[in-house]
C-alpha cells in the first residue's frame, strides 16, 4: 500500500521545464530520501505534493485519495501533511509550545501534556517549552519544527533540506533523532537532500531525481552498489571507471582481471569500482602512481595515475600511507559492476567525494 | 493591488496639479512668470543654501559617525544620543530658539548653521548605520595591507559608505528644499517661503503654482541626481558568520580636539536651542500660562496625530504588501510613486490639495479630511518603508507551513500573518503620528478654521514676536518628539526616516 504515488507530474515555470514527468511511490511507513543536485526539481515537487504549488500534468495521490490531478486540487490545509521547511519556519511570535500545538484542535493546545511528549519524541526537554525560538539552536529548531509536523498525526511527513544549515558536528545528531521520531510514529515521510551520505543513511529507499525525471528509485545499498547507469554511480559516491572487455563474466582492465558483479553480455565495457575497493600494497600487480594523497583521520584518499594516464582514487584506511610520487601495487577487491558500452550511457560527472 | 494603485494615486495629486495648473498657462504664461528677477534671486538663495547644508551635514554626519563608531573617543554612547538629540528639536524651533537670543541672526550664516544643525541627523545616521555595517574584517585586511587610519576611511570606509551618505544628502537637500518655518522665522527667502508669501498675497493665483513647479523640479533634479551618483552595485557582505567586533581606533593627542569638536557640535544644536527654550519658557509663564489653551491645543494635535497614522498606515498595508509579494514592474512602479508623491514639499502638496479640494468638492475645503490625505502624501513613505520591512521579515513560508498544519486563510491571517506584521505596522504609525505632531507648513494652509495644532500656535505666537507665549508649544513639541528619538538613536533604522518633514 502506497502512502504516497505521484503519477506522471510535470511542471515548468515559464518556459523552464523543472519536473519532466515523475513517477514515485512511497509505501507506508518507510523514509524516502528525493535526491538530487541543486535545481533538479526536488523541492518543486515537494511541494506539489504538500500542495503549495500545483502540477501541470500528472496525479498526486494520498492513500488512495487523488488530491491532485482530476478535478480541483485539495488545498494544502486538507491534505493531512505534514511540512518541514528548510530552516525550520517556526512563527517567531510564538513559543515553542505555541509552534508545536499550531495545528492541533483548539481544546487541544493548551494540553501541556500533549506538547511535552511531542517534544520527547524528538528528544527534547520539556522545559524548552516556553522558551521563543530564537533561543533555539539550529538543530533544536529544526526538532521543533518535526515535533511541529507531527502533531496533528499526519498521514505524511515532508522534510525539505532540513540538516543543510546545520553545523557538521549538529547535523549528525539531529538526523539521528529525526529518524529516530520517524521511526517511533511509524510516520510515512519524504525527505529532499542533495547529500549522498544523508539520503544513504536515513532513507529506506532513495529516488534520484535528476533533470526533472526520476533516473532511480532503490534502497540505498542496491543504488550505491548496483547503479542503474554511471551518471547515478557518479551521483550517489565517488566512481572509479574502467574500460575493458567483458568475456565470460570477466573483464580484462587496466587494473588487472575483475569479476563482474552482474550479468552481462560479452562485448566493450566500462566497469564501475568504488575507491574502497582498491587496495595499495608494495608487492607485484597492476602499477599506478600517487599524485596526492588527503588525510581524513579515520581514511585517507589517494588520488593514482594508472599506466594510461587515467587518474582513479583509492580510499584506504590512514595507517600507512605512501607518499606523493611513489610507485605502488593496486589489487582490487569483491566485483566491478559493468556497463556495456554498445548501449549508450551518459558520460559520468565529475565524481564527488 | 487596485488599492495600491489608488493609494500610489492619492500621493501623486500634487505633481499633477502642477502640471495642469502650467498647461493651463501656457508656455509663454510660464516664461512671464518663471524668467523674473525675483525667481532668479530665489533660485541663487535656495541652491547655495542647499549645497551649503549639504556640504555641512556630510562632514558632520560622516565625520560624528565614525568618531562614535570606529574611534576610542570616551563616552560614545552618550554622544550617539545627543548627535541624534536635534531631531527632537524641529527646525523652526531651533530657528525661534537662536532668532530669539541673537535678532541679528537673519542672514545666510544663519539659516545655514539652523537647517545644517536640525538636518545633520539625516547623515549621522545612515553613516552609524553602514559603518556598524560594514565587515570589521576588510579594514583590518586593508589595515594588514599598510593602510593607514586615513587611507582605510578614504579608500576602504568611505566608498562603502557613499550609498548611505548619499541617502542622507538627498534627505538633508529635500529637506531643505521644503523647509518653511525656519527660514520664514529667520527671513530667509527660498522658493518654499516664497510659495507661501505668493499664496498668502493672492491666495491661489497662478504665481504660487509656477513658483511651485519650480520648487517641484528641484526636487526631482535632486532625485534623479541620486539615483545617477548612487550607481547599480550593491556592496554586500561576502561570507556568513558572526561580523567581529571592531577594535576603535586610538586618537591620542587627538582625543581633546575629538571631544571639542563633538562638544561644540551639541552645545549649538542641541544645547542652545533648550537654554533658550527654558529661558522663553521662565518669561513665558511669569505673564501667566494659559493651561487650558494649551491642554486643547495639545488635545487637538494628539488627535489629528493619531488620526493621520491610522489612516496613513492603512494606505501604507497595500502597497508595502504588494512591494514584497507581487514583486514586480507594476509594485515597483506603485512605490516608487507614492516615494516620489511624497519628496514634493508639504507647501506644495498643501497648495495642490487646497486646489483641487476648491475645484472638486468645496465642501471639503479645510476639512479634516484632506489635512488628513495631505499627511498620508507627506508621511507615506515612512510607513510604507516599515511596513515593508516587516512584510520581508514574515516570508511566505510561514503561510505555506501554517496551511499544511490545517489553518485555513482568515485563520491564517489572524494567527501568524497579523501578529508577525504588528510591530513593524506600529513602529509605522509611531512614525507618522511623531512628524504629525510637528508638522507646520500644511496645517497652516489646511487646517479648519479654528483649528489650532501645537505647531500653529507655537508659529502664530512666535510670528507675533511673543516669544514667552510661543515656548510652552515648542516644549510640549520637543517633550513629544523625545520618545521617538530615543527609538531612533537605539536601532539604526535609517530607511525609516525616508520623505520629508518640513
Amino acid at each position: 500500500m502506497s502512502a504516497l504515488s505521484v503519477t506522471g507530474v510535470t511542471k515548468s515555470y515559464g518556459r523552464t521545464p523543472v519536473l519532466a514527468g515523475v513517477d514515485l511511490h512511497v509505501p507506508t511507513g518507510t523514509t524516502t530520501a528525493l535526491l538530487g543536485p541543486s535545481g533538479c526539481g526536488k523541492t518543486t515537487l515537494l511541494r506539489i505534493v504538500a500542495g503549495f504549488d500545483d502540477p501541470d500534468a500528472g496525479t498526486v495521490e494520498l492513500g488512495g485519495r487523488v488530491v491532485a490531478g482530476a478535478g480541483r486540487p485539495v488545498p494544502a490545509r486538507r491534505r493531512g501533511i505534514g511540512f518541514v521547511p528548510q530552516e525550520g519556519g517556526l512563527f517567531p511570535h510564538l513559543t515553542v509550545a505555541g509552534n508545536v500545538a499550531f495545528g492541533l484542535p483548539r481544546r487541544l493546545r493548551r494540553d501541556r501534556g500533549r506538547v511535552a511528549s511531542l517534544l520527547e519524541l524528538v528528544g527534547l526537554d520539556a522545559a524548552l517549552a516556553e522558551r521563543s525560538p530564537h533561543q533555539l539552536s539550529g538543530g533544536q529548531q529544526q526538532r521543533v519544527a518535526l515535533a511541529r509536523a507531527l502533531a496533528p498525526e499526519p498521514s505524511l511527513v515532508l522534510l525539505d533540506e532540513p540538516f543543510s544549515s546545520l553545523d557538521a558536528s549538529l547535523r549528525e545528531d539531529t538526523r539521528r533523532a529525526v529518524v529516530a521520531a520517524l521511526r517511533a510514529t511509524g510516520a510515512t515521510a519524504v525527505l529532499v537532500t542533495h547529500d549522498q551520505a544523508e539520503a544513504l543513511s536515513t532513507a529506506d529507499q532513495v529516488a534520484v531525481l535528476r533533470g526533472g525525471v526520476l533516473a532511480q528509485l532503490a534502497d540505498p545499498r542496491t543504488l550505491y552498489r548496483d547503479p542503474r547507469d554511471l551518471d547515478v554511480a557518479a551521483f550517489v559516491g565517488e566512481a572509479v571507471v574502467l574500460d575493458g572487455d567483458a568475456v565470460g563474466g570477466r573483464v580484462a582492465s587496466e587494473l588487472g582481471e575483475l569479476v563482474l558483479g552482474r550479468e552481462c553480455p560479452d562485448g566493450p565495457v566500462r566497469v564501475l569500482l568504488r575507491p574502497e575497493q582498491l587496495r595499495l600494497s608494495a608487492g607485484p600487480g597492476p602499477r599506478a602512481r600517487v599524485c596526492a594523497v588527503d588525510f581524513y583521520g579515520h581514511d585517507a584518499r589517494v588520488e593514482l595515475e594508472l599506466p594510461s594516464g587515467r587518474r582513479v582514487s583509492a580510499r584506504t584506511e590512514g595507517g600507512d600511507l605512501p607518499p606523493a610520487g611513489a610507485e605502488v601495487a593496486v589489487a582490487v577487491s569483491g566485483t566491478a559492476v559493468p556497463f556495456p558500452t554498445g548501449a549508450p550511457t551518459p558520460a559520468p560527472a565529475p565524481a564527488t567525494a | 493591488m487596485l488599492l495600491a494603485a489608488a493609494v500610489a494615486a492619492l500621493a501623486l495629486v500634487p505633481l499633477g496639479h502642477i502640471v495642469v495648473a502650467a498647461a493651463g498657462v501656457g508656455w509663454s504664461g510660464i516664461a512671464d512668470l518663471v524668467l523674473r528677477p525675483r525667481v532668479a534671486e530665489l533660485l541663487v538663495n535656495t541652491v547655495r543654501l542647499v549645497g551649503g547644508a549639504v556640504v555641512v551635514c556630510v562632514v558632520l554626519g560622516v565625520g560624528a559617525a565614525w568618531l562614535v563608531e570606529r574611534s576610542a573617543v570616551p563616552g560614545r554612547r552618550v554622544w550617539h544620543v545627543l548627535l541624534v538629540a536635534p531631531l527632537a528639536v524641529p527646525a523652526f524651533v531651533t530657528s525661534y530658539a537662536w532668532i530669539s537670543l541673537l535678532p541679528g541672526f537673519d542672514t545666510y550664516g544663519g539659516a545655514l548653521l539652523v537647517v545644517s544643525l536640525s538636518y545633520a541627523p539625516f547623515v549621522y545616521l545612515p553613516a552609524v548605520a553602514a559603518f556598524r555595517g560594514l565587515d570589521p574584517a576588510l579594514e583590518d585586511t586593508a589595515r594588514g595591507l599598510g593602510l593607514s587610519t586615513w587611507g582605510v576611511f578614504r579608500r576602504v570606509q568611505l566608498p562603502q559608505l557613499r550609498v548611505a551618505v548619499l541617502g542622507g544628502a538627498l534627505l538633508v537637500a529635500l529637506h531643505v528644499l521644503a523647509e518653511f518655518g525656519a527660514l520664514a522665522m529667520l527671513r530667509y527667502p527660498t522658493f518654499t517661503t516664497a510659495v507661501y508669501d505668493q499664496y498668502r498675497a493672492t491666495f491661489n493665483g497662478p504665481g504660487a503654482t509656477m513658483l511651485a513647479g519650480v520648487l517641484v523640479l528641484l526636487c526631482l533634479v535632486l532625485l534623479l541626481a541620486e539615483i545617477r551618483l548612487r550607481g547599480a552595485r550593491g556592496y554586500a557582505r561576502t561570507g556568513a558568520g558572526a561580523a567581529r567586533t571592531v577594535r576603535p581606533v586610538r586618537l591620542g593627542a587627538l582625543t581633546a580636539p575629538a571631544l571639542l569638536a563633538l562638544a561644540a557640535v551639541v552645545v549649538l544644536s542641541v544645547a542652545v536651542p533648550l537654554v533658550s527654550l527654558v529661558r522663553w519658557m521662565a518669561t513665558g509663564t511669569s505673564a501667566g500660562l494659559d493651561v487650558a489653551t494649551l491642554a486643547t491645543t495639545t488635545g487637538t494635535t494628539l488627535a489629528l496625530a493619531a488620526a493621520a497614522a491610522v489612516a496613513t498606515t492603512v494606505f501604507a498595508l497595500p502597497t508595502g504588501w504588494l512591494a514584497v509579494r507581487r514583486r514586480g514592474p507594476v509594485a515597483t512602479l506603485i512605490e516608487r510613486s507614492t516615494y516620489l508623491g511624497s519628496a514634493v514639499p508639504a507647501i506644495v502638496i498643501a497648495l495642490a490639495l487646497v486646489t483641487v479640494s476648491i475645484r472638486l468638492v468645496p465642501g471639503l475645503y479645510q476639512t479634516v479630511p484632506v489635512l488628513l490625505a495631505a499627511y498620508a502624501i507627506l508621511f507615506l513613505p515612512r510607513a510604507i518603508v516599515t511596513v515593508r520591512a516587516a512584510v520581508e521579515q514574515s516570508p511566505p513560508l510561514h503561510d505555506d507551513v501554517a496551511a499544511s498544519l490545517g489553518a485555513s486563510a482568515p485563520a491564517r491571517l489572524w494567527r501568524v500573518t497579523l501578529p508577525l506584521l504588528a510591530p513593524g505596522i506600529g513602529a509605522g504609525a509611531a512614525l507618522v503620528f511623531l512628524a504629525v505632531v510637528t508638522e507646520l507648513t500644511a496645517t497652516l494652509l489646511l487646517a479648519p478654521t479654528g483649528t489650532t495644532t501645537l505647531a500653529t500656535a507655537f508659529w502664530s505666537a512666535s510670528s507675533a514676536l511673543e516669544y514667552g507665549a510661543a515656548a510652552p508649544y515648542a516644549v510640549v513639541m520637543v517633550l513629544l518628539s523625545a520618545p521617538a528619538t530615543v527609538l531612533l538613536s537605539r536601532d539604526v533604522l535609517p530607511a525609516a526616516r525616508r520623505g520629508p518633514t518640513p
